[in-house]
């Protein structure tokens, strides 16, 4: 079976007047969009624009001072309904435990809450990292990995949860060139083999293009447009064209490796 | 130190709560047990034969010339298992594990590891401040039972080889047993469990309430130690209060 004709595994997100404040500054100045069931849904904008920020919103990692996430329908703004869904975010630095191996990174929300026996959570460790192309890794503690190795394997660790929605924030950053295509691949393989609700944050316009199905683009706390990739390059928006501006007529295929 | 006072209390309330978990995370409860115990056997050695030693040094003289060479014995015992072993004890682990503690946790907070655990619906509470907590509440007071004893040997060999004391062993530990009691030793093995308390509460409070990069590691660090070092003398004086009567 073509893997885009299966049922979307991943759930709808919603947001729905996202603002936050730290001290006096507005970081989230209601924010307003939807994100469909499979989709990779890209958010765009310079640094200090509140991607992050949103991010951890998402992720239950902050609490909004008003608005609400609606994940298929119903508000994540409450544990219990939170936890009903299996959502993952890919770190920025990758965030992997220093103390433990890469193996043990990857299993560790299946040996933290025992879901499976030692055995089979081994088996799942390997076939994780394997979908990485990081087979080679598992004894190797964080600190003996590359940056794009860290990445993967961040990856697989938010595999493991087998998320409905997965989150990655900026994960091309401090990566070389060939090593962000491979991150890119990952993004789009993982989507088109589970049709995982996908939204990534990052400022990297090969990675957005490359990848997308829909883009928005924030500055200064706000979403300034949303659309397919060819609609946010045509917006006639000084803001948005001074952050696009740049070698549009190069555009890499991440879709078509 | 004091506006900390009651996320510190909340911190060891949670902790508390989770302690039916210890079992579940026993496996971490005994690799801090033993780092606690690997980092410190040592140095709680010749420290505490020392402070035995020279509490010896300072009193036995005195009390000799005064025709009391019998007291030296006991009153080393008493100081020693009453005040200077849980004491002493509690603060270089407060040096020597609690500033590990808080720069552990504090990098992991400062990296994000620690929203990572949250984002896997893993309580950090559960996984990095209770094992500490458990493992530092049992090791502690074993190193101050070591310590006592060690302390007490310091002070019998310098009583003995001091040419104004001369005391034999005999005599000083003698004198020992007429003068403390089980108890003097259970009052300061039960003050040093209270100190284990303060320093990993406080260290994982501080780790856990890391903000900043490095700069904020190290001011954490500073801060879990002169914190628990605080405390210690604070709750020291209390103990000591509500034990003595």
């Amino acid at each position: 079976m073509n893997s885009t004709d299966q049922k979307p595994y991943g759930v709808k997100l919603e947001v729905r007047g996202l603002r936050k404040s730290f001290a006096s500054q507005e970081v989230l100045q209601g924010l307003d969009f939807t994100v469909q069931p499979g989709e990779i849904f890209v958010i765009m904008g310079p640094s200090g624009s509140g991607k992050s920020v949103l991010l951890k919103h998402l992720i239950g990692l902050e609490a909004p001072d008003a608005g609400e996430i609606l994940v298929n329908g119903e508000s994540i703004m409450t544990p219990e309904i939170a936890a009903k869904y299996r959502m993952a975010l890919v770190f920025q630095s990758g965030a992997l435990l220093n103390s433990l191996t890469v193996g043990e990174n990857v299993g560790l929300y299946l040996t933290e809450h025992r879901l499976k026996p030692p055995a089979e959570i081994e088996r799942i460790v390997r076939e994780k990292l394997a979908d990485v192309r990081l087979s080679e890794a598992i004894h190797k503690m964080p600190g003996e990995l590359s940056g794009g190795m860290k990445k993967r394997a961040a990856i697989a660790r938010a595999l493991v949860i087998e998320p409905q929605l997965i989150l990655y924030d900026e994960p091309t950053s401090e990566l070389d060139p060939l090593s962000s295509v491979v991150i890119g691949q990952e993004i789009w393989n993982l989507n088109q083999n589970t049709r995982v609700t996908s939204l990534v944050v990052t400022h990297d316009r090969d990675l957005a293009f490359g990848v997308a199905d829909r883009i928005a683009v924030m500055d200064g706390g706000q979403i300034l447009t949303i659309g397919t990739p060819e609609a946010v390059k045509a917006f006639p928006d000084a803001r948005v064209q001074t952050f696009l501006n740049a070698d549009f007529k190069r555009e890499p295929r991440f879709k078509n490796i | 130190m004091f506006d900390n006072i009651g996320q510190m209390v909340l911190l060891f309330w949670r902790t508390l709560g989770a302690l039916p978990l210890a079992w579940r995370q026993r496996q971490k409860v005994f690799e801090q047990f033993f780092e606690i115990g690997n980092a410190s056997l040592l140095m709680v050695c010749m420290l505490s034969f020392f402070i035995g030693g020279v509490l010896s040094l300072q009193t036995g003289p005195a009390l000799v010339e005064r025709g009391l060479p019998s007291a030296v014995g006991g009153i080393v015992g008493l100081a020693v298992a009453r005040e200077l072993a849980p004491v002493m004890m509690a603060i270089l682990i407060a040096g020597r594990i609690g500033s590990a503690m808080a720069a552990e946790i504090g990098s992991m907070r400062v990296y994000q590891e620690i929203d990572a655990l949250r984002t896997m619906n893993i309580n950090p509470i559960h996984y990095l401040v209770l094992p500490r907590l458990v493992a530092i509440a049992l090791a502690l007071p074993m190193l101050v039972v070591l310590a006592i004893l060690i302390g007490w040997f310091g002070g019998a060999t310098v009583a003995e080889i001091n040419h104004h004391m001369a005391i034999p062993f005999a005599v000083f530990f003698g004198d020992l047993r007429s003068m403390v009691e089980l108890k003097d030793v259970a009052n300061g093995v039960f003050k040093t469990f209270c100190f284990a308390i303060i320093i990993g509460t406080v260290s994982c409070h501080q780790g856990l309430a890391t903000i900043g990069g490095p700069r904020g590691i190290g001011r954490s660090v500073t801060k879990a130690v002169v914190n628990s070092i605080i405390l210690i003398v604070m709750f020291d004086y209390i103990l000591t209060r509500l034990l003595l009567h």
